[in-house]
């Protein structure tokens, strides 16, 4: 428990339902991700890929009304058996927003820190380490090695979300969640955050939502695709290995999809 | 274009209309300023801030103990209702639930509207009442409890302000729900918090008649929170009803001071809240 690098673990789903009260999102969502992979989730907006990555880390029951039924099972135990505490669950499977979102009222190196800070039993030099680690593998640490203690926010775009990738990372979790990480960023920024993903898959598995199917395409091992059907409940229409998906899907859909007739 | 001149004439009608409206209500507000500076000037003095009140007749003497009575009212007032409001405007904007915080969110507005006499009359028979005697606690109390609707409903206005994102980043961390009110939610809303505080404060500092009978008043010294306690609106009132002369001119002068005591805590507040909006 006490280092910060941890093995990648694989992810499970099983016959996945979710929504908001009377509304469903997800419907029967039975797929895998693989340990030390990149998994691409791709579908156009509203097709529930959020919801099904916030139901990885049990994120999505904070919301008014939200409800889960299937399985999640990380490394085999299902993170909705009874008993499970979602924040030991979130520990384990951290998560990337959309918007880089730094706590505004910390340093940077609190920032990092925030997560093992807040829970406590580490000391201050354990703590250096840890934070120092995680900013270099979200390749930060050069540029900020010299003006830890500024606000997190006095950083560009880029910069803060490669903060957040490095706060995340500094707990230890064997999946990173990522939702449209880099789709607030301006190119040059887009491409650090896409090399950095293939860098850290080989330590952390990896699932990120995106509607840049080039994105898709560059970075993920393996691809699924959620499409809205006519009820508007979301449904996995393909997955498979990425380059199998952009080349010969199997479902007609799917290659409506990426060739830019559907969604 | 017909009534053109007559939408025109009552256009500009209406335009120098709320001007003039305008300008009586700020000319109310700065005579009433004006009068009180005028009127409490001759009698600010040393001894006023120094000295204990003397018995009719006596010259001299001063508000001392009732300056220091509001500061110690005002003091036990926080020490009730900041922790009681802030929590409380944590649990509408943070936890809530389907039915209870819309009904608290009402209460707590009709209780904005308390007068706040009643709030005294309240303590008097909860408090002074099964204690035989009128009190510090029950003058605090009595503030403290006008407080909490102002930074109740503050304290949520301003958390509601914090972006879910930095509640759901803390959250995907592990950190649980009040860890992440305490470390990330709150410091993030932290001015606004202090600033809807002390306006409660610069609120209650002026009140008198919750006081009339639970702090009741005293001519002298006193910080056992069981025994009644001079404040400075009573003595201002008690005073300014006298037929004495010297307490008249006391009286003006100890209400130029909470004058500007208030006044002070309203620019506090403008202070606290600078960064999201700059009054001037």
């Amino acid at each position: 428990m006490t280092t910060a690098t941890r093995t990648p673990k694989g992810i499970r789903v099983e016959r996945l339902n979710a929504g908001y009260g009377r509304q469903q999102v997800l419907r029967d969502i039975t797929l895998e991700f693989a340990p030390g992979q990149v998994t691409a989730l791709i579908g156009p907006s509203g097709s529930g890929k959020s919801t099904l990555i916030r139901c990885l880390n049990r994120l999505h029951e904070i919301l008014p009304g939200a409800w889960v039924r299937g399985k999640v099972l990380l490394d085999g135990m299902d993170v909705y058996a009874p008993g499970v505490d979602p924040a030991l669950v979130r520990r384990r499977i951290g998560m990337v927003f959309q918007r880089p979102n730094p706590f505004p009222t910390m340093s940077i190196f609190d920032n990092v820190a925030a997560g093992l800070k807040l829970v406590g039993g580490y000391d201050r030099r354990r703590l250096a380490e840890i934070v120092e680690q995680s900013l270099r593998r979200a390749a930060l640490w050069d540029e900020v090695k010299d003006r830890l203690h500024q606000p997190g926010t006095a950083l560009s775009g880029g910069q803060q979300q490669r903060l957040c990738i490095a706060r995340a990372l500094a707990v230890g979790p064997e999946v990173l969640l990522m939702d449209e990480p880099a789709s607030a960023l301006d190119p040059a920024s887009t491409l650090r955050i896409e090399a950095l993903m293939r860098e850290l898959c080989r330590e952390v598995t990896i699932v990120v939502v995106t509607h840049n199917m080039q994105q898709a395409a560059r970075v993920s091992d393996y691809t699924g695709l959620l499409l809205p059907g006519p009820d508007r409940v979301a449904e996995l229409v393909e997955f498979g290995p990425t380059s199998q998906i952009f080349t010969t899907p199997r479902d007609r859909r799917t290659e409506d999809y990426i060739t830019g007739r559907l969604g | 274009m017909e009534g053109y001149r007559r939408r025109r004439l009552v256009d500009r009608l209406m335009t120098g209309l709320t001007f003039l409206a305008t300008a009586l209500a700020v000319l109310f507000l700065i005579s009433v300023l004006g009068y009180v500076v005028v009127q409490g000037l001759p009698g600010l003095n040393l001894d006023l801030f120094t000295s204990t009140p003397r018995p009719v007749g006596e010259p001299g003497g001063g508000m001392a103990t009732a300056m220091v009575g509001s500061l110690y009212l005002v003091f036990l007032a926080c020490l009730f209702g900041l922790p009681l409001g802030i929590l409380t405007g944590v649990f509408l904007s943070e936890y809530g639930g389907r039915w209870l915080a819309p009904l608290a969110r009402f209460v707590i507005d009709v209780l904005t509207g308390l007068p706040s006499i009643i709030v005294g009359l309240f303590v008097y028979a909860v408090v002074v009442r099964p204690l035989e005697t009128f009190s510090a606690l029950a003058g605090g109390l009595a503030l403290g409890i006008l407080m909490i609707p102002t930074v109740a409903r503050t304290t949520e206005e301003m958390l509601r302000l914090v972006p879910l994102d930095l509640r759901e980043a803390a959250l995907a961390l592990g950190i649980r729900q009040w860890r992440t009110i305490v470390s990330v939610v709150i410091p993030t809303a932290l001015s606004g918090i202090v600033t809807g505080s002390i306006l409660a404060i610069a609120r209650v500092g002026g009140e008198t008649a919750p006081l009339l009978f639970t702090a009741f008043g005293n001519r002298d010294w006193n910080f056992d929170p069981l025994q009644p306690t001079a404040a400075l609106t009573l003595q201002i009132f008690t005073y300014a009803i006298s037929p004495y002369e010297e307490w008249h001119r006391q009286a003006w002068a100890g209400a130029l001071v909470l004058m500007v005591a208030i006044l002070g805590l309203n620019i506090a507040t403008r202070l606290a809240a600078r960064g999201h909006w700059r009054p001037w």
